[in-house]
Order: structure tokens, then sequence, then C-alpha cells
């Protein structure tokens, strides 16, 4: 077993994701043979090797400090499922 | 008993610095500071599906400049990551930030107090994008039932700058907090506007028994945004740490809030704040690569920092003390410098530009930035005292004048004929009617009484409306009254 099922039902927790049992031990499994499954990479031997920061050897994409015109408020908020005086509004938060 | 008897505090500070570029970190959107709620947004720091974040090239340039003006390493190879966490001002649940690979690390700067001189190491600065802001519908956050969001802060690039635990005093952690924010300010990293939130700090602080060598277990207290938040927070923080050990307790280690109106901190533990944020390289942006003619094109183009400056002026003649408070606000020592190149006597420079003026201003309530005398306008004033073509005192009114006016010193002098009268013929006749006049004051001053002659000085002053050259009063003043 790579992932307890306690750790499934924290990574839930951190997701925001409220999960049935049924769904928990589900998802354990089915984490754990993906995880299973990636662990073929151990046998590889990575020693002498730096960890991979992007998958495409591209760097320093930048763009220079221009102002570019911003959204509507009007347009912003159509979206949001609640809206208050041009603010998105939240519930109580803690 | 103060908690400085028994226990050495340690404290080490993460700063949060607002970069002064046009646009975010990752859009084109301004970074203008108090524009209608929800007006400078776009689907890129809004976080909508399907958008893909770009980095500012002006960050990394002002990143490299802050780091370089701390005495950092560079990195060759910096990359951003997700840090994941939930919070209604966070738009995405996750911040784009740097973790393993920051752009700046082991770094210093030297912070001098009560005259002596320390180096508080910086651990790493990297780059960040800040959170929106949130209007809480009742007083506090926990007696609201909801919660205004603005984006418009979201995505304005910040600095993370972690100091090193190497503060041991309250002192020394106001010392280095001003030390960085100048240097901040002088490097055009930050406008450092603390009062629009420009500038934040979260203080780590613990307590150990004087002599032990170990850390005790500490508290972090975020997002104070004055000098006078942190003294007051630490005060306070301190004493209720000593307070709990003396009692043979332990100390939580927690994040802590500080209410400014109640003077005190308070726990914000609760179970959403579980610290696991998952971090994860950003795959929407590609690593930096920073090579060094990009890091020495930008160290050539560094100005001055406040330390070179401090040292610079008193080599001029300043006091360790003028020079400090000339270079505490860089507006006022790009004043001193531009009023410099017209006027060379540095001492008299400073009296004015640290006196005078900054009165004239304080009570006007304007920066040296605005102010209606200008640089080039107090040398021509300091010219014109220094030549003896009008005396110190009445300079005095000079400059309230041209605060009042604009006009030039030359001018006023002129149209309120305000020269001061050096000649001594007509100095000869005024002298000869006060003395006339004031028989007692002669009589106890030719009878041994000195301060008399401070009467009879004041009474000339008086009849020439404070234009008489002084010297020249007392000197021929002393003559006629010896003969």
């Amino acid at each position: 077993m790579k992932i307890s099922r306690k750790e499934v039902e924290h990574v839930a927790l951190l997701a925001r994701l409220k999960l049935t049992e049924e769904e928990m031990n589900q998802y354990t499994e089915q984490l754990n043979s993906i995880l299973e499954h990636a662990a073929m990479l151990d046998q590889i031997d990575t020693a002498g090797v730096s960890p991979t920061a992007h998958a495409v050897q591209l760097y320093n994409v930048l763009r220079d400090d221009e102002v570019k015109p911003s959204m509507d408020q009007e347009k912003v908020l159509k979206n949001a499922p609640d809206a208050e005086d041009g603010f998105f509004r939240v519930p109580r938060i803690v | 008993m103060a908690y400085d008897d028994k226990y050495e505090m340690v404290c080490g500070v993460e700063t949060h610095v607002e970069m002064a570029t046009k646009t975010k970190i990752f859009c084109g959107c301004s970074t203008e500071f108090g524009g209608e709620q929800n007006t400078h947004v776009c689907p890129v720091c809004l976080g909508l599906p399907g958008v893909l974040p770009v980095l500012n090239r002006e960050v990394v340039n002002l990143a490299i400049k802050a780091g370089l003006a701390l005495n950092c390493e560079i990195a060759e190879f910096s990359k951003f990551d997700r840090k994941n966490y939930y919070y209604p001002d966070l738009p995405k649940n996750y911040q784009t930030s740097q973790y393993d690979l920051p752009i700046c690390k082991n770094g210093w700067l030297e912070i001098s107090v009560n005259g002596e001189k320390k180096k508080i190491g910086i651990t790493r600065a990297h780059m960040e994008e800040d959170a929106g802001k949130l209007v809480h519908s009742g007083e506090t956050i926990t007696t609201s039932n909801s919660s205004g969001v603005d984006y418009n802060r979201t995505g304005v690039p910040l600095l993370e700058i972690v100091s090193e635990p190497d503060m041991r005093s309250v002192d020394e952690v106001l010392a280095y907090l001003e030390e960085l924010v100048q240097i901040m300010e002088y490097a055009g990293i930050s406008d450092c506007k603390m009062e629009q939130g420009s500038v934040r700090f979260d203080v780590n602080v613990s307590l150990r028994l004087k002599g032990s060598s170990e850390f005790g277990t500490r508290t972090e207290t975020k997002n104070l945004n004055s000098f006078n938040s942190v003294r007051r927070c630490l005060e306070y923080e301190l004493e209720r740490q000593a307070d709990i050990l003396d009692e043979g307790g332990a100390i939580v280690q927690e994040t802590r809030t500080w209410d400014e109106g109640k003077g005190m901190t308070l726990s914000l533990r609760s179970k959403e704040e579980a610290h696991d944020y998952r971090y994860f390289p950003e795959p929407d942006l590609m690593p930096l690569v920073i090579d060094r003619k990009w890091v020495d094109e930008i160290r050539s183009a560094m100005p001055e920092l406040p330390a070179a400056k401090r040292q610079r002026l008193q080599s001029l003649g300043l006091p360790e003390y003028d020079a400090g408070v000339i270079t505490s606000f860089k507006a006022m020592a790009d004043y001193f410098d531009a009023a410099l190149e017209k006027f060379d006597d540095a001492k008299t420079l400073a009296n004015w530009v640290m006196g005078d003026l900054s009165g004239l201003l304080k009570a006007n309530s304007c920066s040296f930035e605005d102010s209606p005398v200008s640089p080039v306008q107090l040398a021509g004033l300091l010219t014109l005292i220094k030549k003896g073509e009008i005396s110190g005192k009445i300079g005095k009114t000079v400059i309230e004048e041209i605060y009042k006016t604009g006009k030039d010193p030359e001018t006023i002098v002129k149209e309120k004929g305000l020269v001061q009268i050096s000649d001594e013929g007509a100095l000869e006749k005024i002298i000869d009617e006060v003395i006339a006049a004031n028989p007692k004051s002669v009589g106890d001053y030719q009878a041994g009484k000195e301060n008399a002659i401070g009467f009879l000085v004041g009474q000339i002053m008086k009849a020439t409306k404070g234009q008489a050259n002084p010297g020249l009063v007392n000197k021929l003043l002393r003559g006629k009254l010896a003969e």
C-alpha cells in the first residue's frame, strides 16, 4: 500500500472534497494502483540527475511591463454566484 | 519583571514588498492602488479556466536588483511553484510562488543599534503574487456573515524577503526593518508606501533562557503593516511568552494575528489551517535562466544605497546623527543632494534641511518631493547668508516667504528691502541713538555687567528690523562703549 485511507481522507479535506465511505474506499484503491504503476520509475538510477523543473526545455518566457486593458466590472462579476457593490460576495470565512 | 531579565529573544522576519511595476506579475492589468473594486482584473489574475500567465520581465529585473542590494547570490536557475491552499482572496486556490529554487539567497544587511554594528542574514528572497483584499460585512472576520472580495491586488508582484533568526532585541528588529525598507526604496524596488500596505511583515519570535544556545518554540504573527505595530506586537508577545514559560507552560507553535485596537496578539489556529501546501512546480510558467551578463547589467545601474549615502554625507563633515536623519527618507536625501550641488557647505545645509525646512513642511503636511521651496531656492538663500547679504535671522523670514509665494530668495530680499546693513556709517548713527536713549544699560555695562550689552544689541536690531549685520553691530557697539 502506497497511500493509506487516512491520507486519502486528509487529501480530500485539503481539496475540499466531501467523499462517501464508498468513494473513500474506491479512491484509496485507485490511487494505490496509480502510485504502484508510477513506482516503476524507482527502478531507474537517478543519482546525479537534477530534478526536472519543466517538461519543455524552454526558458525565460517574459513579457514587457506594459498595461493592457482590464475587464469591465460588470463582465467580471457576471459569473459570480453572488456579488454586491462591485465585490464578489463570499459566505462566512471562519 | 521584564522578559529580558531572564530570557533572550530570538527573532526572524518575513517581509513582503510590493514591487514597483506598472503591471501585475503574470498579466497586463494595472497595479495602481485604489481603483474601484474589481476593475484591475482580467481572466489571468481571476484564474479563469484555460488562461496562461506570462512573467513580467521587470519583476525579474527588480528581484535581481533587490538581491544585489541585499548582498545575495542570484540563482542561475530559478523556477515558480504552486502553493496550494483555500482562501477566498486567492481565486486560483493556489498562490504562484517560489519554493525550493528562489531567485535570491544567502545575503545580509548591516544594522546599527546604539553605535554597535551587526550583520543580519537574509536567508532568501523570492517572487510571488499578492492576494486580493477582503472586506468583512461585520466588524471582524469572526463576526461577519459574509465578506466582499476585491481582486484588484491579486497578482501584484511581491518580493518576500526572509531573514535569518539573527535578531536579539526589539531595537535590532526595528533597525533591521528600517534599513531593509530604506534599501528597497533607494534601489527603486518598491515605493514602500506603508499606509497603502506596500510593505508587510510576518514576525517569528521565541524566547530562551539567557545563556542557552537552543531555540525555543516560536510563534509567527502575520501581516503587520507598520514599524510601530511591529514594536507593540513584539513587546506584547514577548511578555505573553515569558508569562507562560514562568508558569512552567509550553509555547504552542502557531500563527497569530495582531489586534491593533486591543493591543494584543490572538491565536489564528483552526482546523482549516493545516499547513500542508503541497508545493509543486508551476507547469504554466517556464523556468528562468539568469546569465551573469544580465546580473552585471543590473549591478552597473544600481543607485547609491542608504549605507553608502550615509558614509558619503559623513565624509562631507556631517555627524552620524545628521547623516542618519537625512537618509532616513529617500525624498529628503534626494533634496539634500540636489541643494548640495549649488551650495557646498554640507553642515549648514543639513541644519536648514533638518530644521527650518522640515518644520515648514511638517506644519503644512507636505513632503520633500512636493516642497514649495526648491533645492535651488534653498541653496540660493544659504548663499545670500554666507555672503553676508542677509542675516541668518532674516533668512528664516525669507524661507517662509519662498514657501508662501514661490518667489526666489534674491527677489524676496530685494522686494522687501531685507538686505543686511553692513554700512558702518549707517550703523554707527543708529548705535549712537540707542546709546543716547539707554543711559542705564550703558552705565550697567560699563560698571561690569556684561549682560547689559545684549539689551543694547537687541535695541539696535529692533531699530533696523533685524537687518543689521550682527557681527558688525557687536564690534562697533563694544568699541563705542569702551571709549
